[in-house]
């Protein structure tokens, strides 16, 4: 993939947004590839967790809005206490699944959530979910 | 001595195979947890997003029930209301701006400032009771009973809020020894188990299932013990789909500790629900000579 970088890119709104929601440094991120091996859920992603950084800090949002990495991320923290940089990932992708969630956009829709399912899941799991993917 | 407990919401219903035990075997001990009253819920998570100041007002405010009811401590039993109510009290201690708007826009509530230390009832077990005199109170040994210690990640990450080394805990594998059990160390005894993706994908629990209890199974384990309901529901469902899929598979009996602590402590068996559990606990402990 060929990638144009120019300030206007770098500068763009989504990169000062995804910073602005994180509160996190993107640029100390070295591409170790820390957080993606140890990601529990790294082999189910198109995007792996380390290809996120680098594409939400050249702000590439489209690339990253077609990915379902942030979906799937289950905010186990893995790589947060890994990274040998102090980067908490868990933090960014939060933010790009806010900007998503608060355009009231959901992801999961839970009048889909079929009535057994919703009876038999624990509460932490409902709450959890529906703030995770819910706006 | 009387402790101050959040039990949560799950715990109220799902889960009373955590709570009714660990309220029964605390007694034992020479503790009493003590409900805080108009306790709500905690929002199961912690808000990640430096903005979201909202979602921290649910644990705050449970932390401010403590604190009016004269308690410098409180003690939880879920590890995702351990973890939110915990994150939540760091940052009212440490971020003077973010505390100041919590507490303004709290104006019918006292101003709080991270007063109360959110502790996990491994953690009081650990230090309040201590492992020596604990293993002195068992009444019966769980002998033979080969269980993998499971911490999920609540209870462990971010760092701030672990209860134990982030990398090797051990206090579980503690617990099962001052017990009298044979704790099993499997390498993705940390390992998350999917969390709440059951929500918007429950197909994919099962492989997570997969990866830690396979795992646990090829390290000796037969049955694993754990603390959290989401941890119990997932590797649950999750075997189930295993055992129809995979002829070598036939499931893993899954225990909280608190029920292990109970039946340990010589407590009647139906204080521990081992009806509610995954897996065949029950016949399991008849082989092992645990149950009548």
């Amino acid at each position: 993939m060929s990638v144009t970088i120019s300030p206007k890119r770098l500068g763009s709104e989504f990169v000062k947004k995804v910073k602005e929601l994180s509160g996190e440094n993107l640029q100390l991120c070295y591409q170790c590839g820390m957080c993606s091996g140890v990601c529990p859920a790294a082999s189910n992603m198109d995007l792996s967790p380390r290809q996120v950084i680098e594409l939400a800090r050249l702000g590439m949002q489209d690339e990253i809005a077609e990915s379902k990495t942030v979906w799937i991320c289950a905010s186990c923290l893995a790589c947060t206490v890994n990274c040998p940089r102090g980067f908490d990932l868990s933090k960014l992708m939060e933010a790009i699944r806010l900007l998503t969630l608060r355009k009231n956009v959901d992801y999961v829709k839970p009048e889909r959530i079929p009535p057994e399912e919703r009876d038999d899941i624990p509460q932490i799991a409902m709450v959890s979910g529906l703030r995770k993917f819910t706006g | 001595m009387s402790l101050a407990y959040y039990p949560g919401c799950t715990l109220k219903t799902k889960a009373k195979s955590l709570e009714e035990p660990a309220i029964a075997s605390m007694e034992v001990l020479g503790f009493k947890l003590e409900e805080i009253t108009r306790w709500n819920c905690c929002g199961a998570v912690h808000s990640l997003a430096d903005d979201d100041l909202i979602h921290q007002v649910a644990p705050v405010r449970n932390l401010i029930r403590a604190r009016e009811q004269g308690k410098n401590e409180l003690v939880t039993l879920c590890s995702f209301c351990f973890n939110t109510l915990k994150r939540a009290n760091l940052l009212m201690k440490a971020n003077a701006e973010k505390r100041n708007t919590i507490n303004s826009f709290m104006d019918d509530e006292i101003d709080y400032s991270g007063e109360v230390k959110v502790v996990h009832l491994l953690e009081v077990l650990r230090d309040e009771v201590g492992w020596e005199a604990l293993a002195q109170k068992v009444k019966l040994p769980l002998r033979d009973l080969k269980v993998a210690p499971y911490y999920g990640c609540m209870l462990l990450r971010p760092r701030e809020v672990a209860i134990d080394s982030v990398e090797n805990p051990i206090i579980l594998r503690k617990l099962l020894k001052a017990l009298g059990a044979t704790p099993v160390d499997f390498p993705e005894s940390t390992r998350c188990c999917g969390s709440y993706q059951v929500v918007s994908d429950p197909g994919v629990i099962s492989a997570y299932a997969w990866n830690i209890l396979s795992s646990a199974l090829s390290h000796g384990a037969e049955a694993l013990v754990l603390t959290c309901p989401l941890c119990d529901y997932d590797l649950g469902q999750g075997q189930k789909e295993l055992v129809k899929k995979r002829a070598e598979f036939r499931g893993m009996p899954i225990f909280y500790f608190t029920q292990l602590l109970a039946l340990a402590l010589g407590l009647d068996p139906q204080v521990c629900h081992f009806e509610l559990n995954y897996g065949n606990t029950e016949s399991l402990l008849r082989e092992k000579n645990l149950l009548p």
